[in-house]
């Protein structure tokens, strides 16, 4: 049993108590939330670029696809979430990317 | 029509017993092949620190009971050459025997025949055995160790995974299924394991994933070691998965058969009693609570002060630690227990202990096994990725399950009981048969801090000294709600009872509750939040 296995007391405070106890090692490696930034968009799963569909200085439409991403063998179409105008492409057809990679920067 | 072709009845006497010999000593010969082992496979099985997959029944069931069926099963595979492989028991071993004297239907893949891997005719061979555990009434115990599908026989071998999970499902509480994970079981394999009650993984042995690292690190480029990703430490103490983790396969099946003896055959069966004896906990319940409320301790001492011979069989002990369930005896009757682990988080409910309590009280409910539940919680654990994660849903899963439990219900609220987390944790409101509470219970929407910081937010900070001032209303708070009197006083509570006093209240509600029986609305089935 983990909890027996480390007697270090750690606090966690739950309406203004503190309790010591220990926690659970998902609970201690749990990592603190970060909003998502709509300017930068992201790949949120790895593979390779095939086709840029816009230029940077383009304004783009809710649903727009800005560019084809090959992975798990299909040719996704990574889409604009909300109207916005292109400042910058960071992926350049040929490129491979990692999960989490910046792909497109809007206004 | 003649019984008997005349050319045999002419044949002399001698001649028909050397027959019948021949037969019997061909039979033996079969026998042998067919149980025999391919010396370079079992090397290789060895190496690995495994056994052979008969030897693992053998260490299973009990001496001499084990029954085969199906030895001289052939697969139909005409396909990539495989026409002219012969595979022994076309690499499973199915049949029936008995644990400490308790009917068992088992198969145990075998690796050493083609990789374990899973055809037709070896699918074929468990849904029988599955069929035959299904209509005796007897539980099911299936041992993995296979590469997966027989890549050559295609869709059949599909087919007879999905034969498997259909049978897993139809069999879901009505016996016990149990999986021990004794090599890979990958890909759509895995998802019969996941459809049983109860899944045993061994030590650098066991190991579970639906996609392994080879394509992990192609599509995804992320690396992982097989250990890493589907390890049995893995599977017991991150994702859930496994119910029991054990150092060997010694230890396991150890655990295997003490789970057996615990759970009735099927649902229409009790489980076995055994002989009553008392608790052998040299624990005092007085003193097991510490006396600041923000401290704490063990509550399997609580568990094991109150139950039979001092005997608990956690369940998951690893995974979502801040709640234990597992199995103990009252009376020699089997109850499933509930608790919330102070030790751990608090004690808090959040998505995992969720789910681990929920599951854990459907099969006590659907076995009926009577529910003990014992309570000390602040409440539900905040935070951004609990919320995310689906708390709500998941969380709900508890409240379902309870209420939707039909099997004795008895809870006893050892110190906190706070928020939506004392409705949670079997209260009167969600059907409890019986509420009893210590002394030291505190029963009220949250602690006396964030009440009374809430509460008197305004007065505390216009007070001459805001500090003193709300350490009083903190005062006020606990005198008026941190107790259980006033849950008492409205009937929530059925008995305010010491804590010695524990064990005699819960052998007296369990006697007189044997009989419950509860009837609901007719429907097909609930729709839990999965």
């Amino acid at each position: 049993m983990t909890a027996a296995q480390k007697p270090i007391r750690q606090i966690l405070t739950l309406h203004d108590t503190a309790y010591e106890t220990a926690f659970t090692r998902k609970f201690a490696n749990r990592k603190p939330h970060t909003p998502k930034d709509p300017r930068r968009l992201k790949a949120v799963i790895p593979g390779l670029v095939l086709q840029v569909l816009v230029q940077p200085g383009e304004t783009v439409q809710p649903g727009q696809s800005l560019l084809i991403l090959e992975a798990m063998k299909m040719q996704n179409h990574i889409t604009a979430h909300d109207g916005a105008t292109v400042k910058a492409l960071h992926a350049t057809p040929g490129d491979t990317v990692m999960k989490g990679q910046l792909l497109v920067e809007f206004e | 029509m003649e019984a008997f072709p005349s050319a045999l009845l002419d044949l002399p006497v001698e001649s028909c017993l050397m027959s019948l010999r021949k037969k019997m000593k061909d039979h033996a010969t079969k026998h042998a092949e067919a149980t025999g082992t391919h010396p370079e496979a079992a090397r290789r099985q060895k190496a690995q620190g495994k056994r052979m997959a008969r030897e693992r029944i053998m260490a299973i069931v009990d001496q001499d009971s084990f029954h085969e069926y199906d030895l001289f099963v052939e697969h139909k595979c005409a396909d990539f050459g495989m026409e002219n492989k012969k595979l022994r028991g076309d690499g499973v071993i199915t049949g029936t025997g008995t644990i400490l004297g308790h009917p068992v239907a088992i198969f145990a893949q075998d690796f050493t025949v083609a990789g374990g891997s899973l055809g037709l005719a070896h699918a074929r061979k468990i849904t029988k055995i599955m069929d035959h555990a299904i209509k005796l009434g007897i539980p099911l115990i299936g041992i993995n160790d296979s590469g997966g599908a027989r890549i050559q026989e295609g869709v059949n071998s599909l087919a007879g995974y999905g034969e498997i999970f259909y049978r897993n499902t139809l069999a879901s509480g009505v016996i016990p299924q149990i999986s021990i994970i004794l090599g890979p079981c990958a890909g759509g394999a895995v998802y019969s394991p996941a459809l049983t009650d109860f899944v045993f993984v061994v030590d650098k042995i066991s190991k579970m994933f639906i996609t392994g690292p080879e394509v992990i690190k192609t599509v995804l480029g992320e690396e992982i070691t097989m250990e890493d990703l589907g390890g049995a430490r893995v599977q017991a103490e991150l994702s859930g998965n496994a119910h029991f983790y054990a150092q060997s396969e010694a230890e396991c099946f150890e655990q295997v058969k003490r789970l057996v003896t615990y759970i009735p055959w099927n649902n229409r069966k009790k489980a076995a009693p055994v002989s009553a004896i008392p608790s052998r906990s040299e624990v005092s319940l007085e003193a097991v609570i510490p006396a600041e409320a923000n401290k704490p301790y063990d509550v399997r001492d609580v568990i094991r002060a109150v139950c039979d011979g001092s005997d608990f069989l956690e369940v998951q002990a690893m995974w979502a630690a801040n709640i234990v369930v597992g199995f103990a005896r009252m009376d020699g009757r089997t109850v499933g227990i509930v608790a919330n682990q102070p030790m751990v988080l608090a004690g808090v409910l959040d998505v995992d202990s969720s789910d681990k309590a929920a599951r854990f009280i459907r099969f006590c409910d659907a076995f009926d096994i009577p529910l003990v539940t014992f309570v000390d919680l602040p409440g539900y654990l905040p935070g951004v990725d609990q919320e995310h994660a689906g708390v709500i849903r998941h969380g709900a899963k508890l409240l379902y399950a309870y209420s939707e439990a039909t099997v004795p219900k008895i809870t006893v609220i050892l110190r906190k009981a706070y928020g939506g987390g004392y409705i949670a944790m079997c209260s009167r409101h969600l059907g409890a048969d019986f509420v009893f509470a210590w002394p030291c219970a505190e029963i009220a929407v949250m602690g006396p801090e964030g009440a009374a910081n809430i509460i008197f937010k305004g007065e505390i900070a216009e007070a001459a000294d805001p500090e003193a001032f709300r350490r009083e209303k903190v005062r006020e708070y606990t005198e008026k709600f941190a107790s259980p009197y006033v849950a008492a006083a409205n009937g929530h509570v059925d008995a305010v009872i010491s804590p010695h006093q524990t064990r005699g209240f819960l052998l007296h509600a369990l006697e007189i509750s044997e009989g419950k029986s509860e009837l609901r609305p007719a429907r097909k089935h609930g729709v839990p939040p999965f």
